[in-house]
């Protein structure tokens, strides 16, 4: 069997996971990378064909994204795993990690073993499948968590419902910890969110729009920290929001407890004035928060304490977003603006680099156990080129997602993926896309 | 002198609530005692008139099969009245209470009230209103202590000696009132015990109690002599402590894949009733090489002659201590 090679030559390579950053080049040898490093291959032929010349941009690990949404199984008008494989490479996306609240929901070994048979016909990304916490999402029994994680899921989440049931959260944290597997968490107070559509403030009061305070994030932050003391389980909250539970999170890092949390990409460029005049695209769960909680997340980027990065990729048909405010459905596509969103960061806030792509490739990798997510020997060759510079406005029509709700339409940015490989093939290259 | 004053007394309480409260010299007393009853119970003449004009009463408030049987079986052999009263025929249901329904009892002048309850006391609080002797036949999530008594005279029938074994109860031991009682008989005696169970079933503090814990059947079971599987309360269990008796088979059932783990020739033991397929494979269960089960019922029979026969020695001869 002959040995399939691909070098990178004349990179910018930064690979968080070592803290590398450098001029330098990379090897690929059938699929995995086989060297990498500093003032690697400065001499090599340009022109050989098995040569990739990176021409000084940026090499980095393909984005990790832990939170994404298909409609695949159920809802395939909205999107499937290959349309958002499609998005996920425009994006400089490696590998998705999926949520279970699809129709059936994925609550058992065979949907499991469907979710990662079809993306292996038609995706052209890793996609991983989260299974259900709770059976049919009902927050009600467990799922057969042993079963499901030797199926393939590689964390257990209700997606994006808060358990109400202290009694069956603890029960699944304790089963959870059992198997020493992830748990993703979302924090919304049921009670408190319901039929609520934006942030509490001065500014959903003059839109009249029924509101839910940032409170109803924090108290279940809390609540939830309280239960991981109790079982040990690995938690991770999915996305949050606001000041308050970024501190309870730290406060409780520091205790020794084994959390973590993210954050989406809209929450960290958007804020509750963004949602303008009733602007559908902008509803999203949790609500955008005000300028203080933004500016107090991109800080938790910056200083490590929020420890991912996601899309929140969720895919809405025009028609349940072309309704009155309260009625529209809650969810943005982000799988393209993710890298675009963290780079802006970058520019514009002086958040390092080297930060932004950890919470995109390392950090995930590592609090999901995946082998990727960094440029060693012997890691997949997933791998994104990227021109951190590269000016653009943003049009949802050249976007590759089934649908079209951006919150960013018409955004200028400043740097985005240039070319995409996934096991060292290509899978996406923008001037080959661009020409199309 | 009556008979049941000139043999020397093996419990100083009245009653047999727990093995907590007992010495290892009791522990020790009673299991040779029940060797006697082994012995008498492979006779041909099984029967015994020590307790001939005694009335033992079995109050059963939750079903069994096994233990009320045993119980009832152990008093007609030493010759005892025995009376069964269980909850579907009794006034509780018609919204009597505990206290109560003893004392009615109490007033029929029983020597030996044994009893079974829902909840975790009830034993002791029935022992210290009534004034004939009390067993515990189980109460609540408590102590069980005859069933303890009973495995560890069928593994020291086996084993000669209870020091250096190491012996793993696997299941469902938060609710277990059996793994409560063996816990404390084991580590009295000098054996080694480990619990092994997904943590929803582990109870909490367990290591306060001075035994090992792990989730893991594969790790948990490497050098174990003696593996005591729980049974899984199904009508209880599922949905809420593990998610289906399939997974809970896949990882903590015992196979013999799990039981290749344990020390060669290690020995397999179940209270009872089984449930095949659940907490144990029927392959493990029925081969006669590796299973004490059978055994263990008829250690039961022995035990609980020999837990009456000790309690009739601090019985007054003349009657009842009034």
């Amino acid at each position: 069997m002959s040995t399939r090679r691909t070098v990178f030559c004349n990179a910018r390579l930064i690979d968080p996971a070592s803290g590398l950053d450098a001029k330098g080049g990379l090897m690929v040898e059938n699929g995995k990378i086989a060297d990498v490093g500093g003032r690697l291959f400065g001499d090599v032929d340009r022109n050989d064909p098995e040569v990739i010349d990176c021409k000084g941009l940026i090499l980095a690990p393909g984005l990790i994204d832990m939170r994404v949404f298909t409609g695949e199984p159920g809802s395939e008008h909205r999107e499937t795993l290959e349309s958002a494989s499609r998005a996920a490479v425009a994006g400089g996306v490696t590998t998705i990690i999926v949520m279970p609240n699809t129709d059936p929901v994925i609550d058992e070994p065979s949907l499991v073993d469907f979710i990662r048979r079809r993306a292996e016909a038609t995706a052209r990304v890793r996609v991983l499948p989260m299974a259900a916490l709770t059976r049919h999402l009902k927050g009600e029994v467990m799922t057969e968590m042993g079963l499901l994680k030797e199926a393939g899921a590689v964390a257990f989440t209700d997606a994006d419902r808060t358990l109400s049931n202290t009694r069956v959260l603890r029960r699944a944290l304790a089963y959870a910890s059992t198997f020493g597997t992830l748990v993703v968490g979302h924090a919304e107070d049921p009670d408190l969110t319901a039929g609520t559509a934006v942030n509490e403030g001065e500014y959903a009061t003059r839109l009249g729009l029924p509101a839910v305070p940032a409170a109803a994030e924090v108290m279940i932050v809390e609540r939830d920290i309280r239960l991981v003391e109790l079982t040990g389980a690995r938690y991770h909250f999915g996305q949050i929001s606001c000041r308050a539970s970024l501190q309870a999170i730290t406060d409780a890092k520091a205790r020794g407890l084994p959390i973590t949390c993210g954050i989406s990409a809209q929450h960290l460029a958007l804020n509750e004035l963004d949602v303008g005049p009733y602007y559908t695209f902008m509803k999203v769960k949790p609500p955008l928060r005000s300028e203080a909680d933004r500016a107090a997340m991109v800080d938790g980027v910056a200083s490590g304490a929020i420890d991912v990065i996601v899309s929140s990729h969720d895919p809405q048909a025009a028609d349940t977003k072309r309704q009155p405010f309260t009625q529209a459905a809650f969810g943005a596509i982000g799988l393209e603006t993710l890298l675009p969103v963290a780079l802006g960061l970058h520019h514009s806030a002086g958040v390092p680099l080297g930060r932004l792509l950890g919470a995109l490739t390392s950090a995930p990798a590592s609090i999901l156990g995946l082998p990727g997510g960094r440029l060693a020997k012997g890691a997949p060759a997933d791998l994104v080129l990227i021109d951190p510079d590269h000016p653009f406005l943003l049009d949802p029509d050249k976007l590759h997602s089934r649908a079209r709700n951006t919150p960013f339409e018409g955004r200028k940015f400043q740097g985005l993926a240039v070319r995409t490989f996934v096991g060292g093939e290509t899978v996406f290259d923008r001037s080959a896309d661009e020409a199309r | 002198m009556s008979p049941a004053t000139a043999v020397p007394p093996i419990l100083k309480s009245n009653h047999l609530l727990g093995i907590e409260g007992l010495s290892v010299a009791e522990i020790t007393s009673l299991l040779d005692l029940a060797e006697e009853y082994v012995a008498l119970g492979r006779a041909k003449e099984k029967k015994s008139p020590l307790l001939k004009g005694r009335t033992v009463i079995n109050l059963f408030f939750e079903p069994s099969t096994r233990t009320q049987s045993s119980f009832e079986l152990a008093g007609k052999r030493l010759g005892a009245d025995v009376m069964n009263m269980s909850v579907r025929t009794s006034s509780v249901t018609k919204g009597e209470t505990l206290i109560d329904t003893a004392t009615t009892l109490n007033a029929m002048r029983p020597d030996i009230l044994i009893v079974r309850h829902q909840d975790s006391g009830a034993a002791e609080m029935l022992a210290r209103k009534l004034d004939c002797c009390v067993v515990n036949a189980g109460d609540g999530s408590h102590e069980h202590p005859t069933q303890a008594l009973l495995d560890a005279l069928t593994i020291r029938r086996r084993r000669r000696s209870f020091e250096g074994l190491t012996i793993a109860i696997c299941g469902d031991v938060a609710h277990s009132r059996v793994a409560r009682s063996n816990i404390h008989l084991f580590s009295k005696v000098g054996a080694r015990v480990r619990l092994i169970a997904p943590k929803t079933l582990l109870p909490v503090a367990a290591d306060r109690y001075g035994v090992e814990t792990y989730t893991d059947m594969y790790e948990g079971l490497k050098g174990v002599d003696i593996v005591m599987m729980l049974r899984l309360q199904l009508e209880r269990m599922t949905g809420a402590f593990i998610p289906s008796t399939r997974e809970y088979f896949r990882y903590w059932g015992l196979d013999r894949d799990k039981l290749a783990h344990a020390k060669p020739g290690a020995l397999v033991m179940h209270p009872g009733p089984m449930n095949r397929g659940v907490e144990i494979d029927s392959a493990v269960a029925d081969d006669i090489e590796v299973s004490l089960i059978h055994e263990q019922v008829e250690m039961g029979v022995a035990i609980r002659m020999a837990v009456l026969d000790a309690l009739s020695r601090g019985l007054c001869a003349e009657g009842r201590n009034v």
